[in-house]
């Protein structure tokens, strides 16, 4: 099984997904000749050629607006956001269009959004953003969030292949600092949890990039048993697998990038909340960043952004409940 | 590129034979339909039967009738709130209509959605959205599957003149002018955005626009039927010849409120009493009697379909409660939207690219 960093791992999707399904395009702005912002499609405008490979306007509203009206005839479009906090200027078209399409008239809309996510490299306040939430509240649309470069393609080719509208947060950080053994060749990763390490006096609930800072967190944590779940996707959201977690180790702590309010990880703790309330033997307590705009300059986006020894830190409060 | 005007077509001059007596029959019946099932859901809402408000065309009838006449049954059509004549014109059913307009389970959004918020997806329609033009990119996303794939066909929309103050019509004018896509854009330019005259929407109209993006301005008299079927079959046209997308500006008037609550003071008595003067159903029926058609017959004809429409609605069960959560996600296949009618006798009789 080949070696590929996560970036190496989209991109390897979309090419397998290119090379086996005519009714598959990719658009968005820069993606064709000069690779995309991140390189994820370099190379494919020489295999695929510049219509599927498709360099669009600098618009964000028309790149998923008429992403939708391509789907609804037939096709299966993949849309690059440059950056995921650009979707802010395509935020009608997803949520009041592609959103409510099938609920109102039964017409699918089988669109990918690809959303380069995250912080961590001074990226400032447009440029780092998480905005899963937003969308999760949004009937009609799903929204994965992988964090290994294995679950990157697997949920990738799951997302293209669903006939419905989904948001696929690739987070930015992970791009090249994360590698793993990926199966060549079309596969899907179910949109469901999955235990990261399992344990049985603690769970870190997270996705994405805060996945390992996590796991990183709790590799070593004064020989507690800490079990990590990733969350994966989001919409829909592995309540099972969330409520199984609580139940075997009764004390939670959930990490969220995105600011705290309303965030994913807001929506896991209401859930333990209702329906795992007699499992918890302690609060659930979180792990956010604060409700501020992510700035730019290190000392600050460090002060704000989860880290590892916040994660500590809360992970061991709880543990001495 | 230039911006050109169409003089209004007289009698059928500028259709240049075109259109068969059939056809100028079936452009009154769809505009007959159009009116008869709004004044009949209007008189439902006054009732309390319709439930939330009442959108209706009245008066521009002919835009969406004319346009939509043009259209073959593998193109693709986004129709607004004041186009009913174009769901006419692609088979839904008077009763289907008035059932949506009732909220029931028969309507075209099973009662998930109000009033003209439909689009028939067999009939190769997309329904609507409260956001304006939000459907304009959407046509023109089709038109752009339409053109990678080598395909014959163009999309079609219609938008209203508050619209072109917002993006998505910027947007999609320069997306389809840059990549030359066959979609033809029709611009129901109906005095008022709500209460907002066009002088508070836009310091230069909106049809010396289309030329800044790189394609064709049409001016057309929205209230002649015939008119708008002749500059939207041009418009076809042009997009199958892979020229590119079409502005088509109708010029009409908005002759009831925005919605049945609004009993538009904002508008001076003068100006609807101009433009009743223009109604595109009066006109379309003087044109068919000198050409001795039975109008009467046909008229009498409508509101019996409509009358026994209404009962067949009204008689339809309300929506299930217990489906309410229903259909959010798509669980099955993806399905490609169908073809819808095409009754112009051009498209059977292979004239329609002549």
């Amino acid at each position: 099984m080949p070696t590929m960093t996560y970036l190496q791992a989209i991109s390897s999707a979309l090419r397998d997904e290119l090379r086996s399904d005519d009714r598959v395009l990719l658009m968005g702005e820069d993606i064709g000749v000069f690779g995309g912002a991140f390189k994820v499609t370099q190379g494919f405008i020489e295999e695929f050629g510049a219509v599927r490979v498709m360099d669009t306007p600098l618009a964000e509203s028309a790149i998923i607006g008429t992403a939708v009206g391509a789907a609804v005839v037939g096709m299966r479009p993949v849309c690059e956001m440059q950056f995921s906090d650009f979707i802010s200027c395509g935020f009608d078209q997803l949520v009041t269009v592609a959103g409510k399409m099938h609920y109102r008239q039964g017409l699918a809309v089988p669109i990918t959004i690809r959303l380069p996510s995250g912080g961590g490299f001074s990226g400032g306040p447009f440029h780092s953003q998480n905005p899963e939430a937003w969308f999760m509240h949004s009937p009609g649309i799903k929204v994965l969030a992988p964090s290994t470069a294995h679950d990157a393609k697997g949920l990738l080719h799951a997302a293209i292949h669903d006939p419905n509208p989904v948001c696929f947060m690739e987070h930015k950080h992970l791009y090249r600092r994360i590698k793993g053994e990926v199966p060549d060749g079309v596969f899907e990763t179910p949109m469901t949890a999955r235990v990261a390490r399992p344990g049985s006096d603690l769970v870190v609930i997270a996705y994405g990039a805060m996945l390992h800072v996590a796991l990183e967190a709790t590799d070593d944590l004064d020989g507690a048993s800490v079990e990590v779940l990733d969350l994966r996707s989001l919409v829909p959201l592995d309540r099972a697998a969330i409520l199984d977690s609580v139940a075997r180790c009764s004390k939670v702590v959930i990490v969220d990038e995105a600011n705290m309010t309303c965030a994913a990880g807001a929506q896991v703790a209401a859930l333990i909340a209702e329906h795992g309330f007699e499992d918890l033997d302690g609060p659930v307590v979180r792990v956010a960043t604060p409700d501020v705009p992510i700035p730019f300059s290190p000392p600050l986006e460090q002060a704000v952004l989860p880290s590892v020894e916040r994660i500590r830190e809360a992970c061991r409060e709880l543990l001495a409940y | 590129m230039a911006t050109h005007t169409a003089p209004p077509s007289e009698a059928g001059v500028g259709t240049a034979g075109r259109l068969l007596l059939e056809d100028r029959i079936w452009l009154l019946r769809a505009m007959l339909l159009m009116r008869g099932i709004e004044e009949r859901a209007m008189s439902l809402y006054r009732q309390g039967k319709v439930p939330g408000s009442f959108y209706d065309g009245y008066g521009q009838e002919a835009v969406s009738a004319g346009a939509a006449f043009a259209m073959a049954p593998e193109d693709r059509l986004c129709i607004l709130h004041r186009d009913l004549a174009a769901h006419v014109i692609r088979g839904v059913s008077p009763e289907r209509i008035l059932a949506q307009y009732l909220g029931r389970a028969a309507g075209l959004t099973q009662g998930r959605d109000g009033n003209v918020h439909f689009g028939d997806r067999h009939l190769g329609c997309v329904g609507m959205v409260s956001m304006l033009p939000d459907m304009m990119l959407v046509a023109t996303g089709m038109a752009m599957a339409f053109k990678l794939r080598g395909e014959r066909r163009c999309a079609l929309t219609w938008f209203g003149d508050g619209s072109t103050s917002r993006g998505d019509f910027h947007e999609a004018m320069n997306w389809a002018g840059v990549q030359k896509l066959p979609v033809v854009f029709v611009l129901e330019n109906n005095q008022y955005a709500y209460s907002t005259p066009l002088d508070k929407q836009f310091a230069v109209d909106p049809i010396e626009r289309a030329a800044a993006y790189g394609f064709v301005g049409v001016m057309v008299d929205g209230n002649d039927v015939e008119a708008m079927f002749d500059a939207t079959r041009a418009a076809r046209e042009r997009a199958l010849a892979g020229e590119g997308p079409t502005l088509i500006e109708a010029q009409t008037m908005r002759m009831h409120g925005h919605a049945a609550h609004d009993d538009m003071k904002y508008v001076p008595t003068e100006q609807v009493e101009q433009w009743r003067k223009r109604d595109p159903i009066e006109r379309q029926e003087a044109r068919l009697r000198s050409a001795g058609v039975d109008v009467d017959a046909l008229r009498a004809a409508v509101h019996a379909e409509i009358d026994v429409a209404t009962q067949d609605a009204l008689a339809s069960p309300m929506p299930d409660p217990s489906t309410v959560l229903d259909g959010v996600f798509c669980l099955g296949e993806a399905e490609a939207l169908g073809d819808g009618q095409a009754p112009w006798s051009g498209f059977s009789a292979g004239r329609a690219d002549s």
